[in-house]
């Protein structure tokens, strides 16, 4: 069997120190593999942003390990790990954190400049999340659903192997917020590639390969 | 300005999206432009003026035909005088490599106005044989004129000062009769006391100077003479004198107008008020700009972009504000020199100030935009993840 996309054992976070220490995560494994989309769910505060930052490498657990494709990322520079996200990862946000004065298109340039791929790439990706017609659309002039899918859209510039996504459907209503998670699972399931979405949303759970429930910082069975 | 066009100047995505971030939005980025326009007007203003007043400062001295002066002993610029023997002008011609050399008078004067009230002018008596110096850029009369008896020639800015309507007017210099036989344009001085000028004899009769003395003795080398060496043959020669070649003596009267009276200092602190105003505008700007954008740093900084290209953006807005308030900035300021060239004071803005101030004012932009650097890098990319 191959390698798991993302690999973590033993995950502790402490933010903070002193009386005001929390404990975000307490003694957590995860593991994401290539063509599978998983759900992350549980309550407000228990852990699953944290977790997802440490699994994208934006985040240095206080205990604990985590490897990319078999890599242990713990001796890794800044600039390294930033390599590495740019290259191996693609983020979708919950507030989507497009740039407001740049197109679609040019969104998507940006990432496929950074990734060093063809600016040409931008409408066939445009195209995959069916917004192949608002190509010189600004944010502003999309709804909140085609929002998020260029989102989407410029994550996969570059074509990382691994998604993670916050609360993409958060701010999204029932119709768009099936419509994303449609198109998360279709990117696990046709491209192979290991998608990571946390959610308080059970559309979400429905969809999912796998869901990993999270309470207090700590995996339940 | 569209993307091919950010494209083709290589300033790739990071530029497109500092050009973007600026003209988003876009009364403040107007605000910016006029502020840095505005200091680049500032700038020239103060730097072209400090060149105007060097150039009125030494323009007599760089428009005679001398390749060397001597000048009395201690003396630290051309319009305050003192006498020189005679003697000097003969032992200076029997230097090897002296082509030739004359005499040249220049004092002060009270001028008597046809309609009343005086003025005191600078009177120049030079040899008119020659030619070597006296007044150039003659718009009414001509120099053949000068060699009647008590003629002189003035410059058109100062001819209503001197109360002078038309050629032939007759005036009193120290209280003798002279009329006026020509016109100059645009011979200004730096003290404001207007200029003169008049055949040698004449201004030796009008001041009733001594025959044995004169003010300079000015000169040319052999054709191919050593510069250098017959200068210090010269000053061997005539060691009560100083002896300037031609350029020696215009930096020495330039840096005493300019540095010794503080009135080039004065206007260089001024241009330095103008470029610390000018960064204190654009680093505003740049500064707001860059906070109004953060959550957009702080997303690219999660995407993994390296510092370079964040850099790029902050820097290209930098550029993008200096090019675009650099270039209003000098035109306004060359209309102004332009305008300047008629009126008292000289501001002379040249292409290669123009284009020097286009550094300065990159430089001022980027100077201003490195604490926008310092936020952009200070967010932790984490931040997009807390909403
Ligand atoms: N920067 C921080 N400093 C201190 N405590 C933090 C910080 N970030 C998160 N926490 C705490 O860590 C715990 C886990 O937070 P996290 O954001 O991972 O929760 P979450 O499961 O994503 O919650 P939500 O569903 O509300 O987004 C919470 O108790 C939170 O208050
Ligand atoms: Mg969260």
């Amino acid at each position: 069997m191959s390698e798991p996309a993302l690999e973590a054992r033993g995950l502790t976070l402490v933010y903070g120190s002193g009386e005001t220490a929390v404990r975000a995560l307490d003694g957590v494994d995860f593991q994401a593999n290539a063509g599978e989309i998983q759900a992350l769910m549980g309550p407000s505060g228990s852990g699953k942003t944290t977790l997802l930052m440490i699994l994208g490498c934006l985040l240095h657990p206080t205990v604990g390990e985590v490897r990319v494709e078999g890599r242990l990322v713990a001796g890794l520079s800044n600039p390294a790990l930033a390599r590495l996200r740019l290259q191996r990862m693609g983020f979708i946000f919950q507030s989507y954190n497009l740039f407001p004065a740049l197109t679609a298109e040019e969104n998507i340039q940006v990432a496929l400049e950074l990734k060093g791929h063809d600016l040409a790439e931008a409408p066939a990706l445009l195209e995959l999340v069916r917004l192949g017609g608002r190509l010189h659309n600004f944010p502003r002039q999309l709804s909140g659903g085609e929002k998020q899918r260029v989102a989407i859209a410029r994550a996969l510039a570059g074509d990382p192997p691994i998604l993670l996504a916050d609360e993409p459907t958060a701010a999204l209503d029932s119709i768009n917020g099936r419509a994303v998670v449609k198109l998360l699972a279709q990117l696990a399931h046709e491209q192979g590639r290991a998608v990571v979405v946390v959610t308080h949303d059970p559309r979400v759970g429905d969809l999912a390969d796998r869901i990993v429930h999270i309470e207090d910082g700590r995996i339940q069975c | 300005m569209k993307r091919g066009q950010a494209y083709r100047w290589g300033m790739g995505m990071a530029g497109l999206l500092a050009w973007r971030n600026l003209a988003h939005d876009r009364s403040r980025f107007v605000v910016t432009l006029v502020g840095i326009s505005f200091a680049v007007v500032l700038i020239a203003m103060q730097l072209g003026l400090f060149l105007g007043f060097s150039d009125s400062a030494t323009n007599v001295i760089r428009h005679t035909r001398a390749d060397f002066w001597v000048v009395p002993k201690g003396s630290r610029n051309f319009e305050i005088t003192m006498p020189l023997n005679e003697r000097e002008l003969y032992l200076a011609r029997s230097v090897p490599g002296v082509a030739h050399a004359e005499a040249l008078l220049v004092q002060f004067a009270i001028w008597k106005k046809p309609g009343g009230g005086d003025e005191s002018v600078l009177l120049v008596g030079s040899d008119l044989n020659t030619g070597l110096a006296g007044p150039w850029d003659i718009v009414a009369g001509h120099l053949e004129d000068l060699r009647r008896p008590d003629t002189v020639m003035i410059d058109r800015l100062f001819a209503e000062t001197l109360g002078v309507g038309a050629l032939g007017t007759t005036v009193e210099i120290r209280g003798q009769r002279a009329r006026v036989v020509g016109f100059t344009q645009g011979i200004r001085s730096f003290t404001t006391n207007p200029w003169v000028f008049a055949s040698y004899r004449t201004a030796q009769h009008l001041t009733q100077f001594a025959e044995s003395e004169t003010n300079y003795v000015i000169g040319t080398f052999e054709p191919g003479a050593d510069p250098l060496r017959v200068r210090d043959a010269l000053a061997r020669i005539l060691p009560r004198t100083d002896v300037n070649l031609s350029e020696q003596f215009a930096a020495r009267t330039r840096d005493y107008w300019m540095f010794a009276t503080g009135a080039g200092a004065s206007v260089l602190v001024s241009a330095v008020l103008g470029l610390l105003v000018g960064m204190v505008i654009v680093a505003q700007v740049l500064y707001a700009t860059t906070v109004d954008h953060l959550p957009e740093f702080g997303t690219l900084r999660a995407m993994g972009a390296p510092r370079a290209f964040i850099y790029k953006v902050i820097l290209s807005q930098a550029v993008i504000s200096a090019t675009l308030g650099h270039l209003p900035g000098i035109t306004v300021s060359l209309l102004l020199a332009k305008a300047s060239e008629s009126g008292a004071a000289l501001v002379l803005v040249p292409p290669s100030l123009a284009i020097g101030l286009f550094g300065v004012t990159l430089a001022m932009c980027v100077l201003a935009s490195v604490i926008s650097i310092r936020k952009a890098m200070d967010i932790d990319p984490a931040m997009v993840f807390q909403r």
